[in-house]
């Protein structure tokens, strides 16, 4: 018997402005457990701010953003850490902390929000650090790094807490095919094995077909369009075809 | 004016929310003691020598006055009186609102815009907790002990511009310097600079954290936080220094 997916994350008729900029208007989508889904659009249309209303670093205007079943946008912060806890975001820049060396950054999270011995700690980030590829750079600030070890570290970061959910905002955003391509195994190992929920804004749609299952796109900040490749590789929108289009 | 007011009511709450989070466990006591480092160690070498040239001019100038009068034998005793009381605390709140105030301001606002305060939330760190209660904590600590230090590198300061106009003694002048000076000189003064520092801690913190200017905001962050808490400092001084007379009316000269 087929077992039924619960839904991850959705979003229902979120509206977020920035003063008189409106960002995004009444966006509603559903992702399913253990899904990819690949937000696509061009620059300006809401797809890093759809991601931050996802892990409630933004609020939205109107409507409601649910992680499992929690409404995160109403939550309190000690109910929204716990939440929290079950989701990773690796950030465009990957954000890592420039005080901290990369062992420190991705220690924090299991010293602040664990009671593991140190260690545990010290296997654990060995383990992560390991399967990113950047175990011989424990050590090194992240000033020292390049652009896709800062992304590979971001994302280990991302891994500390053995998420449920990984938000990913463009994970190949100014690096190299090879090292992008890379980026995109580790989603999909991180998928496959741990059967994480991925959501990925992406602008590369080679790197959108390898990791999505589905895939939303948006424009003017408004959902357009939410499916299979199949299913967006023939939508009568120009722009959708254009976005899905191998180049 | 609307916006002003919207401002000081941000603030407010902003100080509100630094107090109950300083008290609220878990107690950040290793982001604590690496904020006292960098703040107390890195402020230690400016507020030195800052106290010791004040030292230095201000014997100069109230030497020439008091031998004027026929009392010379008052330079030690108008050196640390003048230190202890103000001198030490204002020039200290200043230089450490130049230097600290700066500081924290450009960095919390750096991470403001590179996106690491929310990575910080984003890993379920309350990032207020985690950057801002520790740093204000640490502004409140420091001040105390480093405005000792510039009071008695004044002190320094004034003896070897003495001894250079009058070869005085070390033993004498010491003597003298503190012949006159009273607990209640040198403790109300000392402590207020606490406040001092939670005026530059709160006022810096709360332009770094807030700040939603991308780069830009950046200097904009570090200007406001020395401009304002210096400000802040010198207002609250006025305040303070007539608590104190309230309190000790025998140090009101």
């Amino acid at each position: 018997m087929k077992q039924e997916k619960r839904t991850a994350i959705s979003l229902e008729h979120v509206t977020k402005s920035f003063g008189e900029k409106h960002v995004l208007r009444d966006v509603s989508l559903a992702i399913q457990e253990g899904e990819a889904v690949c937000l696509l659009g061009r620059s300006g249309t809401g797809k890093s701010v759809t991601l931050k209303l996802m892990i409630a670093l933004l609020k939205p205007d109107k409507g409601r953003v649910w992680i499992g079943d929690q409404d995160i946008s109403r939550l309190e912060r000690e109910e929204l850490s716990q939440v929290r806890r079950k989701m990773g975001f690796l950030f465009q820049s990957a954000a890592l902390f420039d005080s901290l060396s990369l062992h420190d950054n991705l220690a924090l999270p299991l010293v602040r929000m664990t009671d593991k011995s140190k260690a545990q700690i010290e296997d654990t980030v060995h383990d992560v650090l390991s399967e990113v590829g950047l175990a011989d750079d424990a050590q090194s600030m992240p000033a020292d790094l390049s652009g896709g070890m800062k992304k590979r570290a971001g994302l280990a970061r991302a891994l500390m807490l053995d998420p449920e959910i990984l938000l990913i905002d463009e994970p190949s955003s100014g690096l190299d095919a090879i090292t992008a391509s890379e980026i995109d195994e580790l989603l999909l190992n991180r998928k496959m094995r741990h059967k994480t929920t991925l959501v990925v804004v992406t602008h590369d749609p080679h790197g959108a077909r390898r990791v999505g299952d589905r895939f939303a796109v948006l424009d003017q900040g408004s959902l357009i369009a939410f499916g299979s490749l199949q299913e967006l590789e023939h939508h009568p929108s120009n722009i959708v075809r254009k976005l899905m289009a191998e180049r | 004016m609307k916006s002003f007011f919207e401002s000081v009511g941000r603030f407010a709450r902003f100080c509100g929310t630094v107090i109950l989070d300083v008290f609220r466990p878990p107690i950040e006591l290793e982001q604590l003691w690496w904020e006292i480092g960098q703040i107390g160690s890195r402020s230690l070498p400016l507020v030195a020598a800052a106290g010791l040239a004040s030292g230095v001019i201000m014997t100069l100038h109230s030497r020439t006055y008091l031998v004027r009068f026929g009392a010379a034998a008052m330079v030690p005793a108008v050196q640390s009186l003048g230190f202890f009381i103000e001198i030490g605390p204002l020039l200290t709140a200043l230089l450490v609102s130049g230097r600290v105030g700066a500081g924290i301001g450009a960095v919390l606002s750096n991470m403001r815009a590179t996106e690491q305060i929310d990575a910080i939330e984003s890993l379920s760190v309350d990032s207020f907790k985690f950057l801002v209660a520790p740093r204000v904590l640490a502004c409140v600590l420091v001040l105390p002990p480093l405005t000792l230090f510039t009071d008695f590198s004044g002190l320094l300061g004034g003896y070897l511009a003495e001894f250079a106009a009058s070869h005085m003694s070390g033993h004498l002048y010491i003597e003298r310097a503190f012949s006159d000076l009273r607990w209640e000189n040198f403790i109300p003064p000392t402590i207020k600079t606490s406040i001092f520092g939670f005026i530059i801690g709160t006022v810096s913190s709360f332009f770094g954290y807030t700040t939603n200017e991308g780069a830009d905001g950046v200097g904009r962050a570090a200007t406001n936080s020395v401009v304002i808490s210096s400000l802040l400092v010198i207002v609250a001084d006025i305040i303070l220094v007539r608590c104190i007379f309230l309190v000790f009316p025998e140090t009101a000269l």
